[in-house]
């Protein structure tokens, strides 16, 4: 097993604390006995190539699937014992587009506002407010379905902020975007941990969207492979860059075969 | 997207102990999903009508067309002769129910497949309230769309007791709660969205035909005794007497035993289908697990 403690003091909560999880889809073991921490306010990059187990893990996270063996800490609350407690403090984009297209941006909004028990001039406020922050206002009230992929997923982002969460995850959040946005989102989000202190957990398999002050946790094929500073992480390895790094930790031994990145 | 300025404090994190969720935050989580479902059902426009217009054709004109041929006694509980579209509106209420039960399952797999349904299950209210007030969201669209049929119907000239449209209210309530815990059941069975004609066939038709909707039983057991067996097996027959003796004020207790019973049979499978550890889970093992 191993267990890589990305960042912050010894004794401080962590935002999100994997134990020893494993999954598997019948034979298929889609997680090895995974164990990482991530500190409050820190934006660490989860990096794996497709197939690495990022999107099981977010699962396992958001508690859609049931974590059966080890466990998952949000805040210190266990994700199976107290799942309501530990959500109330998760924000989720999943790498799927989850808005109703059939419903207006507030709509979608307030619907989500209200699964968090938010409601009336209180909701109203923070969706107002939220919507300046990704750059949307004036747009609440146009079809979700008229609106581009990048500002579909800047609406995801206002939404998976409404509740206040202390820990963002994020799965892919840029898949299928064009640069600008690309970089547009990875700043608002980079800027909301540093303003308002809510750790970030953002999955991705481009290498170029780690930056060296970023903390990283490497998957390849369900395993743990490096997590910590991105600057520890390249010299434990004895690489140059986080790109030859991650290249050199997500080659696949068997038949000697290697995979690219992206 | 340009990087926004941050205008401010846009989102403040919560504290590590907060406030448990009280009354209030679950009526206003209520509040949200049947709003939702109900804002869906309005930009839905088609399925309204086609939802008004099944129930009408068989009104308009099947009932016109079997009421010479299909006499019905006077049974309880009727205490005169009534026309055939008096008898069968019971059984068009019912199937209103039904057909919108089981579209509000359609939906739940049309969300899961979409992503949608994601949002709902990540929420940090207890995953049964969630389920419930889905289930009611779906309750409260079918019992408009009731409405609105009986609406017609009394225009039509078939009509009940003017109190007996208050009287139906808790029967359709509890036959739609049935209906739809049973099509959320099935829901969570649905690995996509085409296996769904397969609910079409197996669930739909065989439960409204095998039922007292369109004959009385008494007709069903004198042509088969097997079918009047089958009859009895099947809870929409049930639900059926259930708004039919509503409709005069009366309460049916077997029936009212059997929808209640069944509502919750279904609903504790929904729930127990719709766990984090079995139904999402068994599903995503069965695809393969692409992570």
């Amino acid at each position: 097993m191993q267990h890589m403690r990305t960042s912050g003091p010894g004794d401080e909560v962590a935002a999100l604390d994997v134990r020893a999880v494993s999954h598997s889809y019948g034979q298929k073991r889609a997680l090895n006995d995974v164990s990482f921490s991530i500190a409050p306010a820190t934006f660490t990059v989860l990096l794996g190539l497709n197939g690495a187990g990022k999107t099981t893990l977010f699962s396992l996270i958001s508690h859609l699937y049931d974590t059966r063996h080890g466990s998952i800490r949000i805040f210190s609350h266990d994700i199976r014992r107290a799942s309501g407690e530990a959500l109330r403090r998760v924000g989720i984009v999943f790498q799927a587009r989850t808005l109703d297209l059939d419903l207006s941006v507030y709509q979608n909004l307030s619907y989500h506002a209200s699964l968090h028990g938010i409601g009336g001039r209180e909701a109203r406020q923070r969706i107002a407010a939220l919507l300046e922050t990704v750059d949307m206002q004036g747009r609440q009230h146009d079809k979700a379905r008229s609106l581009s992929g990048g500002q579909m997923r800047r609406i995801e982002i206002a939404r998976a902020l409404l509740h206040r969460p202390s820990l963002l995850l994020l799965d892919e959040a840029t898949v299928g975007l064009d640069i600008e946005s690309r970089a547009g989102i990875l700043a608002t989000i980079r800027k909301l941990v540093q303003a308002e202190g809510i750790g970030v957990l953002w999955a991705t398999h481009l290498i170029d969207e780690v930056e060296d002050a970023d903390h990283v946790v490497i998957l390849r094929r369900g395993d743990l492979v490096a997590s910590g500073k991105v600057s520890d992480v390249i010299r434990a390895n004895g690489g140059s860059s986080i790109r030859e790094t991650f290249s050199k930790l997500s080659r696949v031994d068997a038949a000697g075969m290697t995979e690219t990145l992206p | 997207m340009s990087a926004p300025a941050m205008p401010g404090k846009v989102a403040g994190i919560m504290p590590l102990r907060s406030e448990p969720f009280g009354l209030r935050h679950y009526l206003i989580c209520l509040k949200g999903v049947v709003l939702r479902e109900c804002l869906r059902f309005l930009h839905q426009r088609e399925r309204f009508i086609s939802s008004l217009v099944r129930p009408l054709v068989w009104l308009f004109i099947f009932a016109a067309g079997f009421r010479q041929v299909l006499g019905v006694s006077i049974i309880p509980p009727y205490k005169t002769y009534v026309l055939y579209e008096v008898y069968i509106t019971p059984g068009l209420c019912g199937m209103i129910l039904l057909f919108s039960g089981m579209q509000s399952s359609l939906s739940m797999v049309y969300d899961r497949e979409m992503g949608n349904m994601r949002i709902l299950l990540v929420s940090p209210f207890p995953r049964w309230f969630l389920l419930v007030s889905k289930m009611l969201a779906g309750v409260a669209v079918s019992i408009v769309q009731v409405y609105a049929f009986l609406i017609v119907a009394w225009l039509w000239g078939v009509k009940a007791p003017p109190l007996g449209y208050l009287y139906v209210l808790p029967a359709l309530f509890l036959s739609g709660m049935m209906l739809c815990a049973l099509g959320m059941l099935l829901s969570s069975l649905i690995k996509q969205l085409e296996n769904f004609a397969g609910i079409m066939n197996f669930v739909i038709f065989p439960g409204y035909f095998a039922s007292p909707a369109l004959y009385p039983l008494w007709r069903i057991q004198e042509a088969s005794p097997l079918l009047y067996k089958i009859c009895l097996c099947n809870p929409f027959t049930y639900a059926v007497e259930l708004i039919r003796f509503a409709f005069y004020g009366q309460i049916e207790w077997l029936s009212l035993g059997v929808v209640a019973g069944c509502t919750l049979l279904f609903l504790g499978g929904a729930i127990i289908a719709y766990d984090p550890s079995r139904g999402l889970v068994i599903r995503k093992q069965d695809m393969g697990g692409n992570a």
